[in-house]
């Protein structure tokens, strides 16, 4: 979480031409609506000119005329600019934002499209909450970049550039001294940058920490309270809190300069203006109205240059935010489907493991040298303590993540050379702990398979005996699950998950049993689920449940990453070994209270 | 609605506190306003004075005037912004100590119902909504208040009727702000409920994804994705309709004030009644007026979302604490802590089932007990009673003859030394966590000898940095077992007269727990202790050992005895035997 939220505090340079490139490249499959945004924009801004220069026609052709009717005219004019400017801003905004959630579509699609892609190993490296933001607050950055963001400084580059070629064209020598004091501003403005900067940098610090502190103390408020260092605790606090506040005040402090000056930089044009264009006007070569006309674009020159230093903002954000959506867009998936895969599904289930051999971390081996069978419709049961290794090979067979060395065949054909995707989908998964996602049971049952007809479904449903409790819904089938299925007891989950495996109907099974301890009514009811589940089919099962152990055709035990026995139950019983060892201390009291009838 | 704006009030007594520095900050912004109202004034002036071909000798006079007053309101302004935002600072500094005051006295059954990221956010990003409302908010809605005010009285003097003809597009542009804002609002807040959906939906697929990846759902996970971000594109683009022809109608509205101010203005200085310089003047107070037409719609939004904001923090701040001092609580005669539990039964907050079923026990001080039992059966939950971390029922547990609830809090919790289930460090110094509880200055001996007890001496002596070193993630990683034994010394440090130790041995090998607690037995000499535990290791010792199941006491006695009921007991001890086994094979 600290080097996550660390990460996203950095805030780099502001233009990367090589982040930019590839940034403009999302802009191109709307290249018109780019052109038609940039050709509206200088429109609007072309026009934003006009009025000043209308009030300058109206007082030195009209008013001072006494020319009624050209004063109408000019007014008239004055009111097609404003009508004009308003369609072309209307069109712009529109254009460009609908450019811009269209990019946001796509990258978030392409984001999300990625990571379906990635390798499991990659997701237990980063956690949920790091990717969320990726697809989230970063595209969000971004999406600012493309509508606030670039086309708009071309808006004010010409705005700008409009009014001093008008200013030029009125009286170059007063334009000229106008132009003196922009110097000036950007002097104050860049003084200003890198002292806020500073007290920026302090501050974002002091929030950092006073997050931290909260964060912390709330999760340990029993800590606290226990050893009664409420007190100590919120001074502490209060030192944090003060800093964020006296950095606060430094950073008020420079606004509070700069905003004035600002100010004071365009009296010094307006000032400017009266003195040295009065003088003009008394000599004849400016005309009173082009005076008036001078103040009011002086006002209009100052805003498009502060809006310039405020886009910097986000050019900075968009800029952190490209770079860690495109190092994530980079990450190649380490496991991917063959080119010209041998075959396209699993025809018989015939399972083996060829002295297979995993490690998560290199050096630390999880699995070592693994080897079994199973026979098309076989049971296996993998049993051992935790951390013995057995869910790691329920996902090397899965290809969650590829073997070091061995191989692991399915149908005689070795998984690499499988496709993908149809290996999995031959493939049936329960696990320990069933994930439901938000949705209706239906949709649970289905996840988006739409081959799977409802009759399909109702009838798996009915066969794990879960179509009773799901009848008692409200609304059935159509019932909504809250968030992984929070409304659901443990056990109506499980037979959940086992008519979701069975509507599937896959050739192989693999299940992880749960440990959890449920009413003898659901469990003799999953226990009956689970034969017909895995009847006709190969199945692998991390088992638990000592009726499950006794009906496989083959135990294996496995300890710390090896094999260390395997055979059938009471062959492994007379052995006195590890699994006589288990049995006594896991299963045995299963007999007690739940009477085995196979 | 009026709960909304209530909710607001609440902040009054925190202006009250600087209400010093609001009233010179209003005095300023009036300043301000006045000091700015005088630069259209003057352009009149020149006008006029040009327009007459009057002395050019007043030309720098003017120029200077123009630059004198610019001065003039930038020093008003910047003490405007200084005192008023920085006084915004001060009660934001205030709320925030005060929500940790609040917080820290919340009992733990508040932490539970309420997530650590909910109450986060209420820290941090509703106190940042408020601390708008009572900076730029306030700041900006009396500025604008005052301009319209002076403005309008100054217009009204210079021509009457120009004035409420140039208001009309004003007004309309001031409608459209309150008309359109609340329709942006509501679309907006569409727009943020389907972009939850889309988080939701890429939170869940993010979470499931080993689901999705064994049923190969990558494709149909995608399309779901793709339609939520379709609506979501949708609702923006709707938004965007309205958004799109917000500020262009804005600018357009003010713009037709000024055609009129153009036109029917001109006529009036046609006809001779009105001066240019006046017209001109004109023009320029009704720029200023443009900002403050705009800016209400923003206020006023900063005002709506503060108050929603405020209602959030004020969630935390009106929760009354469950668990505090009792009226008449009084501590009692220093006595060596003996701990008496009578029929307590006990039931979590809001759920029916009771954890605790009629426990009776009686441990004498100086007395060692110990409590086995599966995960569940009520262990910790009993444990938890003890400091009141959630309270028992009155008349059920007794500290030294004295009923928890009649203690005062603090006084009792500083009797017990509690090393809890889950190990809690603070990102601090190792130094500091050990000192964590005493609130007398501690050397660094008694530091050490605290790191002796829970034999984690020997591994901080192997750190760089020894007792200086970071915990934590700006720090070094203690494994589980360092963790836990640091945190014993802890308990130690503070000398309890009742220590108590929740599974907190879980992390250490058994060779090392011995010694822990032979070390503990020497430490413990004269104090009541209290072991929680899976082991049998842990407990064999121990004066008096309770089973529980399912919340009631099964079996209670010494170790010899319990082994001689061939109970439950005993059965654990076979079992943690085969364990110990099975790890070495």
């Amino acid at each position: 979480m600290a080097a996550d939220s660390h990460e996203e505090a950095v805030l780099g340079k502001a233009y990367d031409a090589r982040l930019m490139r590839r940034l403009l490249g999302y802009v191109r499959p709307y290249r018109a609506s780019a052109a038609l945004a940039l050709l509206y924009i200088i429109a609007a801004s072309g026009l934003s000119v006009l009025p000043p220069y209308l009030t300058k026609l109206a007082i030195d052709r009209s008013i001072r005329a006494g020319d009624m009717k050209g004063l109408t005219e000019i007014s008239a004019l004055y009111v097609l600019t404003l009508a004009a400017t308003f369609a072309f801003s209307y069109g712009q905004t529109w254009v460009m934002n609908l450019m811009g959630q269209r990019i946001m579509f796509d990258l978030r699609m392409q984001i999300f499209t990625h990571l379906q892609r990635l390798d499991v190993a990659f997701f237990d490296k980063n956690p949920v909450g790091r990717l969320m933001t990726r697809v989230t607050t970063d595209v969000d950055a971004l999406n600012e970049l493309f509508t606030a963001g670039v086309i708009s400084v071309f808006g004010d580059i010409f705005t700008l550039a409009a009014i001093v070629i008008t200013l030029f064209l009125m009286n170059y020598r007063l334009a000229l001294a106008i132009f003196s004091v922009v110097p000036l501003l950007f002097l104050i403005t860049l003084l200003f940058k890198i002292k806020v900067r500073d007290s920026f940098r302090r501050v974002r610090t002091a929030i950092a920490r006073i997050n931290a502190f909260l964060q912390e103390n709330i999760t340990g408020t029993a800590v606290v309270q226990i050893f009664n260092q409420e007190r100590k605790q919120f001074e502490k606090f209060t030192r944090i809190n003060r800093e964020h506040l006296n950095a606060n005040l430094q950073s008020i402090f420079y606004y509070s300069i700069f905003y004035p000056l600002l100010e004071l930089v365009g009296a010094l044009a307006v000032a400017l203006i009266v003195w040295y264009g009065g003088l003009q006007v008394f000599a004849g070569t400016l005309t009173l109205g082009a005076l008036v006309a001078f103040i009011q674009y002086s006002d209009r020159f100052f805003r498009p240059i502060s809006d310039l230093s405020e886009k910097y903002t986000i050019l900075q954000a968009a800029m952190a935010s490209s770079e860690r959506v495109f190092r994530l867009l980079d990450t190649p998936p380490a496991i991917t489907s063959p080119e010209a895969p041998k075959a396209r599904e699993v025809r018989h289930g015939e399972v083996e493991f060829r002295d297979v051999s995993f490690s998560y971390n290199a050096g630390d081996e999880v699995l070592h040298k693994i080897s079994f069978r199973a026979a098309p419709g076989e049971r296996i049961a993998l049993v051992g303590a935790t951390g013995a290794g057995k869910s790691t090979i329920i996902g090397l067979l899965s290809r969650f993540y590829d073997t070091d060395s061995g191989e692991i065949l399915v149908d005689g054909i070795n998984i690499r050379d499988f496709d993908l995707q149809g290996l999995r989908r031959s493939i049936g998964v329960v696990l320990q702990d069933v994930f439901l996602f938000s949705g209706s049971v239906a949709d649970n049952l289905r996840l988006g398979n739409e081959e799977i007809t409802f009759d399909r479904l109702s009838r798996a449903a009915e066969t794990v005996h879960a179509s009773q409790f799901i009848g008692r819904l409200e609304r059935g089938y159509d019932s909504q699950l809250g968030e992984r299925g929070s409304s659901l007891s443990v056990g109506q989950k499980q037979l959940l998950a086992f008519a979701r495996a069975l509507a599937f109907d896959p050739k192989i099974l693999i299940l992880d049993e749960a440990t959890s301890s449920i009413d003898t009514e659901t469990e003799l009811m999953i226990r009956d689920a689970l034969e017909k589940l895995l009847a006709g089919r190969t199945s692998i099962i991390v088992a638990h449940r000592l009726s499950t152990i006794q009906n496989a055709d083959r135990i294996v035990v496995l300890h710390r990453g090896r094999i260390r026995e395997m055979g059938s139950h009471q062959e492994l019983l007379k052995l006195r070994g590890i699994y006589w060892k288990l049995y006594q201390l896991q299963y045995k009291d299963q007999l007690v209270g739940t009477p085995i009838d196979h | 609605m009026t709960t909304r704006k209530k909710s607001l009030l609440y902040l009054l007594p925190y202006l009250d506190r600087y209400r010093r520095k609001m009233v010179l900050g209003f005095a300023m912004v009036l300043l301000t306003v006045f000091a700015g109202m005088c630069a259209p004034w003057v352009l009149k002036y020149v006008v006029d004075d040009l327009q007459a071909a009057f002395t050019r000798e007043k030309l720098p006079f003017y120029a200077f005037l123009i630059l004198g007053i610019a001065a003039v309101e930038g020093f008003f302004r910047f003490w405007m912004r200084k005192i008023l935002i920085g006084a915004s600072r001060d009660i934001e500094y205030d709320l925030r100590n005060d929500i940790l005051a609040h917080l820290q006295r919340m009992s733990l059954s508040f932490f539970q119902s309420n997530n650590t990221g909910d109450i986060m956010s209420r820290a941090t990003n509703d106190l940042n909504a408020v601390r708008s409302v009572l900076g730029p908010g306030i700041m900006y809605s009396v500025t604008t208040a005052i301009t319209v005010v002076i403005a309008t009285v100054i217009l009204l003097r210079i021509n009457w009727q120009l004035t409420l003809l140039a208001y009309i597009p004003l007004g309309l542009a001031s409608f459209t702000v309150k008309k359109v804002g609340q329709q942006i609002h509501d679309k907006f807040e569409q727009i943020q409920a389907q972009f939850s959906a889309i988080s939701t939906k890429a939170q869940e697929n993010l979470a499931g994804i080993r689901i999705v990846k064994a049923f190969a759902r990558e494709d149909s996970e995608v399309r779901e994705f793709r339609a939520l971000n379709d609506q979501y594109v949708r609702h923006s683009m709707s938004l965007i309709r309205l958004w799109g022809i917000f500020y262009p109608l804005m600018t357009a509205l003010i713009g037709l004030s000024s055609v009129v101010l153009l036109w029917w203005g001109g006529l009036q200085v046609i006809h001779a009644r009105l001066s240019l310089g006046e017209f001109v003047a004109f023009i320029g107070y009704l720029a200023m007026l443009t900002w403050p037409t705009i800016a209400i719609g923003w206020v006023i939004n900063i005002f709506q979302r503060g108050s929603a904001s405020m209602e959030r923090i004020l969630r935390i701040l009106e929760t009354r604490p469950e668990i505090c001092d009792a009226p008449d609580a009084r501590a009692p005669e220093p006595a060596g802590g003996t701990l008496e539990i009578r029929k307590l039964s006990f039931s979590y907050p809001g759920s029916p089932r009771p954890v605790l079923r009629n426990i009776d026990l009686t441990v004498p001080a100086g007395r060692v007990l110990a409590i086995v039992g599966h995960t569940g059966s009520g262990k910790s939950t009993l444990l938890n009673l003890l400091p009141r971390l959630y309270d028992p029922p009155p008349g059920t547990i007794f500290i030294d003859g004295l009923d928890v609830r009649d203690w005062p809090l603090a006084e009792l919790r500083r009797t017990l030394g509690y090393v809890p289930q889950e190990t809690f460090l603070f990102s601090d110094t190792i130094r500091e966590n050990i000192a964590f509880g005493c609130n007398r200055p501690i050397g660094l001996q008694e530091i050490e000898w605290a790191a002796g007890v829970s034999n984690v001496a020997q591994d901080i002596d192997t750190f760089p940095h020894k007792y200086e070193t970071f915990v934590g993630e700006r720090g070094i990683t203690l494994s589980g077992g360092q963790k836990q034994r640091v945190a014993i010394s802890r308990a130690v440090a503070v000398s309890p007269r009742i220590l108590i130790l929740d599974d907190a041995l879980s992390n250490v090998d058994t060779y090392t727990e011995e010694r822990i607690l032979q070390e503990l037995t020497e430490v413990t000499r004269g104090r009541t202790a209290i072991l929680v535990s899976h082991r049998i290791s842990t407990v064999k010792n121990a004066d008096q050992i309770v089973v529980l199941q399912e919340g009631t006491i099964v079996e209670k006695g010494n170790h010899q005895e319990l082994m001689k009921l061939q109970g439950v007991y005993a059965e654990l001890h076979r079992k943690q035997l085969l364990e110990e086994e099975l790890a070495t094979a």
